[in-house]
């Protein structure tokens, strides 16, 4: 496979930023998934896909809107009805999948060079969250595990909670430089590290 | 003005986009009723009061809505999936007198 280049990378500065003399707030960092798959079910399929889900990443999605849920390598989804985000630190994902999910079934959309993951972590994360999108980030309202789709201006973002305090954030790849900039920026007040 | 999507939540309006008069009635393609399809582009209700809209949460799961809101108070009384009611009764027909 061909070593892919970050598009943060002009602004990827590792290190500690901004107000951060009395302690590190957030950290930012590039997850950098080998794998990213968006995957949709045909109306009254959903349980088939689901169930596919299971076989290709080990992962017993929750019920409901936006149920996900995360073992570190694998992370998968809901951000819409009947579709899921699925996210592997291996590369193969969209193979596995087509061998699961036949047409029958849904779709599969290999998005792996398409997005760019984020991911913030810290004790200020939900604060600096809230100030990007209009959701509410407190943990009874969005549970570990579970995904929203929202937009900051324009620019569409899928969230998973994949701790009590760490988000990742998944952004179109042609945008994520300007995002990235902006989440450095929001999270100067509190000092943050990128890692 | 919020929206709650049936899906997402309550999510402020600019994540929404607005698609029309969810109380149209679009003729089948092939009609050559040019009343039927007049009708269709140009008839509104312009009511004040309740009103049927079809948005998209277009920045959020996308998901087609079917949403009545008050024209005076932008008051938000339901939203529906459209694809729900599709798959089950055509959507002119259940809707009442409104
Ligand atoms: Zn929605």
């Amino acid at each position: 496979m061909v070593e892919r280049q970050s598009p943060l990378e002009p602004e990827f500065h590792v290190g500690s930023h901004g107000n951060f003399e009395h302690g590190v707030e957030i950290i930012l960092t590039e997850t950098r998934p080998g794998s990213i798959v968006q995957l949709a079910a045909w109306p009254g399929e959903e349980k088939k896909l689901i169930s596919g889900i299971r076989t290709v990443t080990g992962l017993a999605l929750p019920d409901g809107a936006g149920g996900g849920l995360s073992d570190g390598v694998k992370s998968v989804f809901g951000f819409a009805p009947g579709k899921f985000t699925v996210a592997d630190e291996a590369e193969g994902l969209a193979a596995a999948f087509a061998r699961v999910v036949t047409p029958a079934i849904g779709t599969v959309t290999d998005l792996s060079h398409g997005r760019t993951a984020i991911r913030i972590a810290g004790p200020k994360a939900e604060w600096v969250l809230a100030k990007f999108f209009a959701i509410d980030f407190a943990l009874p309202a969005f549970p570990v595990g579970a995904g929203r789709s929202t937009t900051h201006h324009d620019v569409f973002a899928q969230i998973q909670r994949t701790s009590a305090d760490q988000f990742d954030i998944y952004v179109f790849r042609s945008f994520a430089r300007s995002f990235w900039k902006a989440l450095c920026h929001a999270s100067e007040e509190v000092g943050y590290e990128v890692q | 003005m919020l929206i709650t999507c049936p899906y997402c939540g309550p999510r402020d309006v600019i994540e929404f986009t607005y698609q029309g008069d969810g109380n149209r009635e679009r003729p089948d393609p092939a009609s050559q009723n040019f009343e039927a399809w007049n009708a269709y582009v140009y008839d509104r209700l312009n009511p004040a009061g309740d009103h049927n809209e079809i948005w998209q949460h277009s920045g959020g799961c996308r998901a087609h809505l079917r949403v009545v809101r008050n024209t005076l108070t932008h008051e938000i009384s339901s939203v529906a999936f459209v694809r729900g009611e599709h798959t089950s009764t055509p959507r002119r027909k259940a809707e009442g007198k409104s």
